[in-house]
Formats: structure tokens, C-alpha cells, sequence
């Protein structure tokens, strides 16, 4: 087998990224996960969202899929269920995944999709310039919202762990180390994997920038008192922080991908596949009509 | 015109009147009759009018009869509701419990039927709607057996002893009516016995998505068009295959899009709310080039409109639907053969031309049992249209250029998996290897690639096809499911000495004009028939340049099914006031 490396993920395409995006961090990590595991890159698509976030896909040469605004995780389901060989990554944004889309995190969740699911959660709209997004803080201010944000934030590790997760988990975009050990044990895992990545934006976030989290995040990894194996200890925990922590929060080692437990749905990828129906099973099929 | 008698049976909704209807449909098909069986409903699931009717004829029938030839009444609202629908002296048979009562000016022979009395006797609730059906076959003069035997095939399931009292009610309703002295009161023409299938277009369209090798079909639940998420649930575990509930139609059309764009077949089938939600996502499918099938079984709108009415009023949308200028095939089946062909080609247009096609039905089609004779399999083959071989990417020193500009705009995709073959797949605009671009040259020769390949469909074969039309004074043009009574009133018009014909267009976009322009060429008065408000595709028509003062309009929409009469009525006043 021949052996992966880093260059074999670059594209000839410059990242367009604010200097000091968090979301650089988040693309090095994948990468260099990807070539820990020996993965190449055709075996790997990558559904991403719009946002800034959304630009992952085209600085990785893997198969990308760039989809509409908020529709990540139903289109990375489509790729997994016509090849269940791929690896397959959704990467978006905190607004394309809690706002336009949070109907299909939850259900993507409850369904358990044999999908990765990387969240760049920078607490606001950065490629619309700076709106308050679902986990901007209460109170926090914009040009869309000059006095003050009224709304609460949505709290994207209780509401996956109430939802069913089976693997939850949270990185910081500058902990490189913790992020790919993260996304490998996502990529380990059978189902559905969330890794929220907070991921400062340096341009239009003053609030949860690089400094807010260095002083307020807390490393569950470290915390000897921790184990990620309860549902309900895991979400004591995230409560009690307000969500800032970091780390494994939460696997379920008896996870049942959505795939496998399909009816009837085929082992091999679906590309691929003979397709053609046979005379005699439509005979029979059409017999069902007389 | 084939002569063709109607039994209608009504009563609320929950008393089983579909199942009925289906079980007297299907038996008379069985004994050689075609029929065409269509219902009354409304959006409810118990309570509130229903009624179904079953048209029986020798030869093909595909639209509803003016009059019915006997009603059943379960309840009193039918007979008030559907009364004037029987000629004077034709049977309205209604349980006697209801104390039932004509309508003023209903001239019909009630006949009161003790069914709950005997529905008592047998003791199983279940059964009053066979005691109607078995008096029914007596008033028609039918052989009481095979519905015997189907009943027997039916109930088996259920035990010996359902299966002996649905028997027994069949034979008290048969011999009721015989001692009245009914039995053969209506004779039916003689049967044309052959293997037939009855089927609606729903049916026939799952069966050639099956046949096209559609292994992946994620929907949101929808009337008219359900039944081909809950077929293909039963079917496809069968085949590896996997039906998806999805939470609703936006990850619906975005699931098919990346089914599609890794190499499977995958569609989506809704009705018009949910396809409004889908027009985001087709135009991705547009702008990426991906594969996607999309139904929708058009019901009345816009909003929640009319949902279990006939229109035909999503034609524009479907068309030109979504932001932007994304190109779109569009094809519309008008009888159930015609959905399974669609059901199938679907998939190959697809593949070839790499974007969405919209399968064009509606509930007519959708919903209502027709008789089949066979479903062409064989003349089908699987095309997956142009994909890269392994090994021209293998000598790839370069990128793979997914969009590279070619001659016929088709360029060869890539599936995932695929050594060397990466590349974006973006709904932004794009240079030939997919990564981004905005510059103007880029803009236009890629606007302009995805335009030029669906040229040659303007002329493809089976775009349109034809009936009568040799020597034809009038040409109706028409599209879905609105075919059939136009066949029939083309015959109807022959008779009274109107040369009549028929154009169906089948494929809507792109608008084939050039076989359209010569079909329509030797006519005096074209008559553009639909099923909507607007007159949508006589609008189509004139963007591609088919429109003269040959042309006139008929629309229908107050969202009944258009009868062979009202299209009759149409072109004699065409012939009355213009001449032709
Ligand atoms: C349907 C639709 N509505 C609105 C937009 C405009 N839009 C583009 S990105 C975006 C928000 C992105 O925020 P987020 O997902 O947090 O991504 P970020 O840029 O912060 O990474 C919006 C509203 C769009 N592209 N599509
Ligand atoms: S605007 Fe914010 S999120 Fe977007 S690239 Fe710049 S720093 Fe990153
Ligand atoms: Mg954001």
C-alpha cells in the first residue's frame, strides 16, 4: 500500500481565510489525522456547508461536495448510503449546523448516521459579515443586533446528548494535539460522530476569542474524576460549564450505525453494484398487481 | 368510444369504501374488463364524504364518466350528494337502516338493502360493504364465483373463518337481488380477457425506478404522492436498497444529490409544498452537475390549496422554479405505462446529462386504478451516462477536470472513490476542475456548457407523441394525466364527424418544438388543454416560438377531473363560433 502524506491532501487552492482564523486549525488537524491513518484521499468526501467554515472543502483534495446553506448532514447521509466505504466528513459552520440546519443535526443524531460531523463553532455569522448566530452569547452585541442579543444560546453538547448521540465530543481549534485525537476517535467510531470545534473568529468575534478560551475552557481529558461512558454524568458535566469544556464527552461502545441496521441494505457500496432487475423478480413484482 | 358502465360506492371515510372499490375493480379486471377507478375524498381520515367509482369497459378507459350506472349508499350524504348522478330507473341500493330517502328530482330506483341486518346474521361487522358488492355483481349479471375466489385469496391470511363470512355476505347480497328480480339488470359489454394488471400510476412509476436501478429514495410523506416512498420501502431491502423518512423534502432533495453525485440512483417524490422546499436544492444539482430525480405529483395549490384535487399547476415551477437560470429536463407521464417508461428513463437522463430531472405527475395519474397490460421492461436499458474510466485518471498528470468544457457540454464525473479523481463539487460557480471561480469568461462559458447540452432534447424521440393526428382539423394538445379524456373525446368528436387529434407532450422541457411544430403543422385549430388556471404550457409553447392564431385555450381548474365531455364541449364551440 502506498503511503499517505501531507501533500497528498493539499490543493494548489490558498486558504482565503482571515490570518488567524480558527478554522485553519481545524483543517490541519483533519489533515494530519487523515495521513495518521493511512487514509487516501479518494476515500474520503467531505460535505461541507456555506459559511467561511464552509471553504474546508476546497482547500482538501479529497472528494468534496460544497452543498446549500444548512443541508450538510442529509447530504452526507446520500454519499454514505451510495458508498459505505468512504469516510465521510460534514464540516460547517455553528449557523449552518444550529440555525438553518438544526433540524437535521438532531435528526442526523436520533439516526445515528454513519457520518463525522466537524462543527467550526465560532459563536457567529462570519461570511455575512458578523451576525449573531445560535450560540452567540446573550447579550452579545452586533451590528444586527445593537442592543444587545435577547436570545440564549443553543447548547449544541447537551442538546446532541439529550438527542441520542453516540459520540460527542469537543475541541479547541488551537489544541491541535486534543483536536486529532478527537476526530480520530470520531473517524473510529460506528455512527454518528460530533465534534464541535470552537474556532475563534478573529474578525467579527470580540467576545469568545482566543484569550476567553484559553482562561475558561476545561479539559475533561485531563480530569482524572472524568469518564466519557454516561449519558447522564456527560450532560451534568457540560450544565455545569456552561458547555466550556474541552475533550471526549461522551461515547456509547454499543453504537449501531444507521446504515447497519437498514433493513436488507446492501454490505457492498451501492456504486458499483449490478442494478439491473431480473425478468423473473418483475414478473413477480407485477403479479402483486393482478 | 368504448362502451363503459360506472358503479360508484360512498359512505364516510374509515367504512373501508377504498378497499371496496378495490376489491370490485379488481375482480371485474379480472374477468377481462378494463377499468378505470377513481375517487372522492377529502383530507381526513375518518368522517366526511367519500365515494368511489369503478368504470368498467371492454377496451382501455382512462377518464371519468359523466354518470354513474349504480350508486351504493352507506350513508344518507351520498344519496343526497350523488344521487343525480344516476339516470331514471338506475339502481341506487342503500342499507335499509338508513331509512333512505331520494333527493327531489332524483329519479332513481332506490333499493333498500337490509345490510346490517345481515351483516348480523353472518355476525362480522367487516363484511356490510361485500354484501353490496355481491348484489352489485347480481345487478350487473356477473358470475358470483370469482368474486367468491377472491375473496377467499384475499381473507385467507386472515383465517377460515373471515375468508367463509365475507363468502357468505357476497352470496346473502347476490341472491337479495335476484329475488327482486335485478339480476342483470345492466349488461356489460363482452370482456376482452388477457393478463392485466391494475395498477395506478404511483405503482407503475416505483416499479420503473426499481427497474432503473433507484436503490436509494428519501421523501417527506405528502398526498398524492406517498405511495411511492411506502411501495419502494417494501421493495427495496428486497435489492439492497434503503427508503428514508427524512424530517422533511429540504434534506430530501439534498440526500439524493449526494447519493448521486457517489454513484447511486436515488430519488425523491413529493407534491407541490414540498417541492416549493426542494427548488434550492435542484438548483444545486443544476449548478454541480449532479444527477437527481425528483417527482412531483402535482396536486391543486399554491399553499396547502386543495390536497387531494387534480391540477396540473406546477408546470412553471418545475420549469423555471428556484433563483438563478438552472437548467432542468422535465418530463410528464399521462397514463400508468407512461409513469413506469418515465419511472425508468428518468434515471438515464439523469445520468447522461448530469442534472435534475423532474418527473411531472399528478394525482390522477398518482392515484387512480387503471388496467395495464404490460410494462415494457425490456424495451428499457440502463445508461449511466459519461464517467471517467479508471484509467485515463490513472494517466492524469495533472488535476481531473470534472467540468472540462466539451463539445456536446457533457463532461465525464468522477465518482468518489475513485483513485485520482477528486474534485469539487460546488453549487458557486466553477472553472473546468471545479474550484471556484468568478471570472466573467469562466461565467459564461460554463453558463453556456450547461445550457448546450440539453440541446439535442428538443428533438428527442418520444418527446411527443401523437394520436389521430393524420388527418387531423383540430389538434388538442395536452400533458399528464388529462390524456386519457382527450382520447376519448377525440373518438367522441370523430363520431359527430369532427376530424380530432391528439398531441401529448411528454417531455415539457426542454420544449421539443421542432417535432411539436411539425405534428401541429396540417392543423386548422389547436386547442391547448390543461389542467390549470394560467394555460402553463401553452405559455412554453410560445417561449419556443409555437403559437399563431391557430391556437386557443382550454383550462380546467376547479379541481375535479376533466371529462371527455368538457373537452367535446370545448372544441364544438371552437367549431360553432369560428368554424373549422
Ligand atoms: C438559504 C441561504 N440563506 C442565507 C445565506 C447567506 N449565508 C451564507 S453563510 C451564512 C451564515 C454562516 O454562518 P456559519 O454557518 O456560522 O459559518 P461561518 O461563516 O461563521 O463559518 C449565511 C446566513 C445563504 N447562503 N443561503
Ligand atoms: S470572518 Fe471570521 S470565520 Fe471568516 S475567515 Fe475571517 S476570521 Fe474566519
Ligand atoms: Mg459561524
Amino acid at each position: 500500500m502506498e503511503t499517505v502524506t501531507l501533500q497528498d491532501y493539499k490543493t494548489s487552492e490558498k486558504s482565503w481565510w482571515c490570518p488567524g482564523c480558527g478554522d485553519f486549525g481545524v483543517l490541519a488537524a483533519l489533515q494530519k489525522t487523515l495521513v495518521k491513518l493511512g487514509i487516501p484521499p479518494h476515500r474520503v468526501a467531505i460535505v461541507a456547508g456555506i459559511g467561511c467554515s464552509g471553504k474546508m472543502g476546497n482547500y482538501i483534495n479529497s472528494y468534496n461536495i460544497h452543498v446549500v446553506h444548512g443541508r450538510t448532514l442529509p447530504s452526507a447521509l446520500g454519499v454514505k448510503l451510495a458508498n459505505r466505504d468512504l469516510l465521510v466528513i460534514a464540516a460547517g459552520g455553528d449557523g449552518d449546523g444550529f440555525a438553518i440546519g438544526m433540524n437535521h443535526f438532531v435528526h442526523a443524531v436520533r439516526r445515528n448516521i454513519g457520518v463525522k460531523y466537524i462543527v467550526m463553532d465560532n459563536h457567529i455569522y462570519g461570511l455575512t459579515k458578523g451576525q449573531n448566530s445560535p450560540t452567540s452569547d446573550h447579550g452579545q452585541k452586533v451590528k444586527a443586533a445593537p442592543f444587545g442579543n435577547v436570545e440564549s444560546p443553543v447548547r449544541p453538547l447537551s442538546l446532541a446528548l439529550t438527542a441520542g448521540a453516540t459520540y460527542v465530543a469537543q475541541g479547541f481549534s488551537s489544541n491541535q494535539a486534543q483536536l486529532a485525537r478527537l476526530t480520530e476517535g470520531a473517524i473510529a467510531h460506528p455512527g454518528f460522530a460530533f465534534v464541535n470545534v470552537l474556532s475563534p473568529c478573529v474578525t467579527y468575534n470580540k467576545v469568545n476569542t482566543y484569550d476567553f478560551y484559553k482562561q475558561m475552557l476545561h479539559d475533561l481529558d485531563e480530569d482524572p474524576d472524568y469518564q466519557p461512558d454516561s449519558r447522564g454524568g456527560a450532560i451534568a458535566a457540560v450544565l455545569e460549564r456552561e458547555e466550556l469544556v474541552t475533550g471526549l464527552i461522551y461515547h456509547d461502545p454499543r453504537s449501531v450505525a444507521y446504515e447497519d441496521a437498514l433493513p436488507g441494505f446492501a454490505e457492498q457500496p451501492l456504486a458499483g453494484r449490478d442494478i439491473t432487475l431480473g425478468q423473473e423478480d418483475f414478473a413477480e413484482l407485477l403479479a402483486s398487481y393482478r | 368510444m368504448p362502451k363503459s358502465l360506472a358503479w360508484m360506492i360512498g359512505g364516510d371515510q374509515g367504512e373501508g369504501i377504498d378497499a371496496t372499490g378495490d376489491v370490485f375493480g379488481r375482480v371485474l379486471s379480472r374477468l377481462g374488463y378494463c377499468i378505470y377507478g377513481y375517487r372522492h375524498f377529502s383530507s381526513r381520515i375518518k368522517g366526511g364524504h367519500t365515494n368511489f367509482t369503478v368504470r368498467i369497459a371492454a377496451d382501455r378507459v382512462l377518464a371519468p364518466q359523466a354518470n354513474v350506472e349504480v350508486l351504493v349508499a352507506l350513508t344518507q350524504e351520498t344519496i343526497d350528494r350523488n344521487g343525480h348522478l344516476l339516470l331514471s330507473g338506475a339502481p341506487l341500493l342503500a342499507d335499509s337502516q338508513l331509512k333512505p330517502v331520494l333527493p327531489d328530482g332524483c329519479e332513481a330506483r332506490l333499493v333498500e338493502i337490509p345490510l346490517t341486518q345481515f351483516v348480523r346474521e353472518v355476525g362480522a361487522a367487516v363484511v356490510r360493504n361485500m354484501v353490496a358488492v355481491g348484489g352489485s355483481a347480481a345487478l350487473f349479471g356477473l358470475p358470483l364465483d370469482a368474486f367468491e375466489a377472491y375473496a377467499r385469496e384475499k381473507f385467507e391470511r386472515k383465517g377460515e373463518t373471515v375468508a367463509l363470512q365475507n363468502v357468505e355476505a357476497l352470496r346473502r347480497g347476490h341472491a337479495f337481488i335476484e329475488e327482486l328480480g335485478l339480476r342483470g339488470r345492466f349488461s356489460l359489454p363482452a370482456p376482452r380477457p388477457r393478463e392485466r394488471y391494475l395498477m395506478t400510476g404511483n405503482d407503475s412509476l416505483a416499479l420503473g425506478a426499481l427497474a432503473a436501478g433507484c436503490r436509494i429514495m428519501a421523501a417527506y410523506p405528502i398526498t398524492p404522492a406517498t405511495d411511492i416512498m411506502e411501495n419502494l420501502a417494501g421493495l427495496f431491502p428486497r435489492f439492497g436498497g434503503a427508503v428514508c423518512q427524512m424530517e422533511d423534502e429540504l434534506a430530501a432533495i439534498t440526500l439524493v444529490i449526494g447519493a448521486n453525485y457517489a454513484g447511486a440512483r436515488a430519488m425523491t417524490a413529493t407534491s407541490g409544498p414540498g417541492f416549493s422546499l426542494m427548488q434550492e436544492g435542484i438548483g444545486l444539482a443544476s449548478m454541480a452537475e449532479i444527477p437527481a430525480v425528483v417527482v412531483d405529483t402535482q396536486r391543486v395549490g399554491p399553499s396547502t390549496g386543495m390536497p387531494t384535487k387534480n391540477e396540473q399547476s406546477d408546470l412553471l415551477a418545475a420549469v423555471f422554479g428556484g433563483h438563478g437560470e438552472g437548467q432542468r429536463i422535465v418530463i410528464a407521464p399521462g397514463t400508468a405505462v407512461q409513469a413506469f417508461e418515465d419511472g425508468f428513463e428518468a434515471f438515464n437522463l439523469a445520468d447522461r446529462y448530469q442534472c435534475p430531472v423532474i418527473v411531472l405527475s399528478d394525482l390522477a395519474l398518482a392515484q387512480w386504478l387503471q388496467s395495464v397490460e404490460n410494462l415494457p421492461l425490456g424495451g428499457h436499458a440502463i445508461d449511466r451516462g459519461a464517467i471517467v474510466a479508471q484509467e485515463e485518471l490513472d494517466r492524469l498528470t495533472g488535476e481531473f477536470e470534472r467540468y472540462r468544457l466539451t463539445e456536446d457540454g457533457i463532461s465525464p464525473r468522477a465518482l468518489p472513490g475513485m483513485p485520482k479523481g477528486q474534485f469539487l463539487a460546488t453549487g458557486v460557480e466553477h472553472a473546468s476542475s471545479g474550484k471556484v471561480s468568478e471570472a466573467p469568461q469562466n461565467r459564461i462559458s460554463q453558463m453556456e456548457k450547461r445550457s448546450r447540452k440539453l440541446d439535442p432534447l428538443r428533438a428527442r424521440a418520444g418527446a411527443i407523441e401523437t394520436s389521430r393526428m393524420d388527418d387531423a382539423e383540430v389538434a388538442i394538445v395536452c400533458f399528464g394525466s388529462i390524456v386519457g379524456a382527450v382520447d376519448e373525446a377525440v373518438e367522441l368528436l370523430r363520431q359527430e364527424g369532427v376530424r380530432a387529434g391528439r398531441v401529448q407532450v411528454r417531455q415539457l422541457w426542454p420544449m421539443p418544438d421542432i417535432p411539436l411544430a411539425t405534428a401541429l403543422g396540417g392543423a386548422a385549430k389547436v386547442l391547448v388543454a390543461e389542467q390549470n388556471a394560467t394555460g402553463e404550457m401553452r405559455q412554453l409553447m410560445r417561449i419556443a416560438g409555437l403559437e399563431d392564431d391557430r391556437y386557443r385555450s382550454l383550462v380546467h381548474f376547479d379541481g375535479t377531473l376533466l371529462t371527455p365531455g368538457r373537452v367535446v364541449a370545448a372544441v364544438q364551440e371552437l367549431s360553432v363560433k369560428e368554424g373549422v
